[in-house]
């Protein structure tokens, strides 16, 4: 090994300048590449993340003044922010929960079995994917009117349920479809019954898939405006009061919502594969 | 229950007229058969033949269109598989890819409420009887096909069931491995007396370890017995052909052990109440070259002749079609028989076994195999 790497360095040292050079650009244009992506990608939310420290003067927060704690201290001195910021977290946990059973059971259906109206079932849990979110908005809102429901909490979680359903159903199904249906009957044969099945196999197998439709729906839900908009009534999500806001004056403390959520995010993220590298570590020790 | 015979063994398995259909595909199209306590029964036959179907159905992940399944009295047509005391070791294995080889061995116990402390030692003394102790602790992915496929026989022995459905266990092992997983399989049945139900298409796996063997073929039980009465006795061309070589010679009966070929010969057999067009069977290694080998001869041309050590393999062209013979090299200098030299193939009347006709003379070349 580190014959060789010497053998390198002599050939290195006799090439010319140009070749070194170009040698150079060879070996590192991956990592510059790489580095601009993930400038690109970064750079707004490192603006939102500073300026969650700006110390604004006048009303919009738009220009760098100054640094101060202040914002984050006082998070919740925006009148409205915290309600906000509550209703998003409600209905984001509450929705997902909702659809991710719903969804769950939805997509089983779908591979499993072979009911009258399983594909026109099928098409429409994709339609909420397919369809442009503001059409959306404005059919489940005249929905709403028709019937005469009033607009508000209830009507949000309704309108978030049926889309985060869609991308329960979307991965649940991507992974059923390559499930052995074997392991399922190794277990009845070893001696369970089915809802001890669901719960001891499928389930397991089918988590990484559940999850991640979860966590992606609750994303969409906490972000969500253009439906929410039209559904909301006089209830104000996050998105929805920082809408309204900016017509008049945006706060810092929406910076600091905003950074906060990103940095929680990236938390789990973080927690995450520090817990799976310990356990596959500890896989390789018991192995 | 009531209406079991005194005193007659309650079978272990017993099927009857037991037919499944997959829309227009007939599986398994009217199998009946008993399978005693504590035997190694096999089924064995061709691919897509109704072995899995025939075991799944035994298990019950799939339910027969018609017939009855008996597990002991006990009717279990409509009963799920957790409530059948049947265990099976699937074609694919089918072993947990989320838990440890500890876990999937320890699955059914965990079902049956056995203790956590008990568990330990059945699952570690399974796993050291199948060669795996040490490995309990890794994923199924960290094993080979061949490991993999040795736990999930220790998922299912370990639990004691009253019959063990086995679905090629030995597909996925090298010849070594196999061998002697055959005979570590068939040391376990004796040992712990469980019912073996084996599937398999290796007619020599089958031969090596049952009591009993069915072949199968298009859904259908063709022969079942011992093995060695499958062999010397063959039923049909197609049990012929798949156990073993055979030339298989077609004629006509013509009384109570004698049938007439269609080359004018007679042949002396056991034609067991047949009548009408038929087939004279007989094994290659039954056949001695030269007159006084029995009752039956045939003379012909050598047409090739090969050495291979323990015997010579002689095909001789004759006017009843073409015969294979294995002579054995027991004496000194062999049968070194040169082609286009004459001979004359004789074997006894008990050698010879009678099948129904295949039709047309045309089929002879492709029984000898
Ligand atoms: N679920 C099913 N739907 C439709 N046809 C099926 C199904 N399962 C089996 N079959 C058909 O039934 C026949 C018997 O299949 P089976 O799996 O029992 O064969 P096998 O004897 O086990 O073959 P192998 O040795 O290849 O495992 C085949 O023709 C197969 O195509
Ligand atoms: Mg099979």
């Amino acid at each position: 090994m580190s014959a060789t790497t010497a053998d390198t360095a002599v050939v290195t040292s006799r090439l010319g300048v140009g070749a070194r050079a170009w040698r150079f650009v060879k070996r590192h244009t991956l990592t510059v590449y790489a580095a601009l992506a993930f400038i690109y990608l970064l750079l707004p939310i490192a603006v939102v993340i500073l300026f969650s420290f700006n110390d604004p003067v006048g009303r919009f927060n738009y220009v760098w003044q100054g640094f101060t704690l202040d914002n984050w201290r006082e998070w919740d001195a925006v009148l409205g922010l915290r309600e906000a910021v509550t209703t998003s977290l409600q209905i984001a946990t509450l929705s997902t929960i909702v659809a991710t059973a719903l969804g769950t059971l939805m997509a089983m259906a779908i591979v499993r079995h072979h009911f009258r109206g399983r594909g026109t079932t099928n098409i429409l849990v994709f339609l909420p994917l397919a369809t442009p979110e503001i059409v959306l908005g404005a059919s489940l809102l005249s929905l709403f009117i028709t019937a005469q429901v009033a607009t508000g909490f209830g009507t949000i979680f309704v309108a978030h349920v049926m889309f985060i359903v869609s991308f329960i159903v979307v991965t649940v199904k991507a992974r059923l479809v390559g499930f052995d249906r074997h392991l399922e009957e190794a277990a009845m044969d070893l001696g369970a019954n089915e809802w001890t099945t669901f719960r001891k196999v499928t389930l397991p197998l089918l988590s990484p898939a559940i999850l991640a439709g979860a966590l992606l729906g609750f994303a969409i839900s906490i972000d969500d405006f253009i439906i929410t908009y039209f559904v909301a009534g006089p209830t104000q999500t996050f998105p929805v009061f920082v809408w309204g806001a900016a017509r008049v004056a945006v706060p810092p403390q929406v910076n600091v919502i905003a950074s906060s959520i990103f940095l929680i995010a990236v938390t789990i993220a973080v927690v995450n594969v520090i817990i799976s590298s310990l356990r596959a570590g500890r896989q390789q020790q018991g192995a | 229950m009531a209406s079991e015979g005194a005193g007659a063994p309650v079978a272990d398995v017993r099927l009857e007229h037991v037919v499944k259909r997959f829309d227009d595909v007939v599986a398994v199209d009217g199998v009946s058969v008993e399978i005693p306590r504590g035997s190694f029964f096999a089924m064995l036959g061709p691919s897509g033949c109704g072995k899995t179907t025939t075991l799944r159905m035994i298990g019950g992940f799939e339910e027969p269109t018609e017939g009855r399944i008996f597990l002991g009295a006990e009717d279990v047509v409509g009963l799920p598989p957790y409530r059948r005391d049947v265990n099976t070791v699937f074609q694919s294995y089918a072993l947990f890819p989320h838990m440890t080889i500890e876990d999937n061995v320890a699955f059914g116990l965990e079902r049956k409420g056995v203790a956590r402390s008990e568990r330990a030692g059945r699952v570690a003394e399974i796993l050291e009887l199948v060669g795996l102790g040490g490995l309990g602790k890794r994923k199924p992915k960290q094993l080979s096909g061949g490991q993999q496929q040795r736990v999930a026989l220790a998922r299912a022995l370990v639990n004691h069931p009253r019959v063990l459905l086995l679905d090629e266990p030995l597909g996925a092992l090298d010849l070594k491995l196999r061998k002697q997983m055959q005979l570590e399989l068939k040391r376990i049945q004796h040992e712990v007396g469980l019912t073996f139900v084996h599937v398999t298409h290796d007619q020599e796996e089958a031969m090596t370890m049952a009591d009993r063997i069915a072949v199968m073929n298009g859904g259908r039980i063709e022969q079942l017995g011992p093995p060695q009465e499958l062999y010397e006795r063959p039923a049909t061309a197609f049990v012929a052909g798949f156990l073993g070589a055979s030339n298989l010679l077609p004629g006509t009966v013509e009384g109570p052990g004698a049938i007439r070929l269609d080359s004018g010969e007679l042949v002396r057999a056991d034609v067991n109440g047949r009548t009408g067009r038929v087939a004279a069977g007989v094994r290659p290694e039954k056949i001695a070259l030269g007159a006084g080998g029995g009752a039956n001869e045939l003379a012909g041309t050598v047409s090739e002749s090969a050495y291979i050590g323990v015997a010579t393999q002689v095909v001789v062209r004759t006017k009843a079609g073409v015969m294979q013979v294995f002579a054995q090299n027991a004496g000194t200098g062999g049968h070194v028989l040169a082609p286009g030299s004459p001979v004359t193939l004789s074997w006894s009347q008990d050698a010879t076994f009678v099948v129904d006709d295949v039709g047309g003379t045309d089929r002879d070349e492709e029984e000898v195999t």
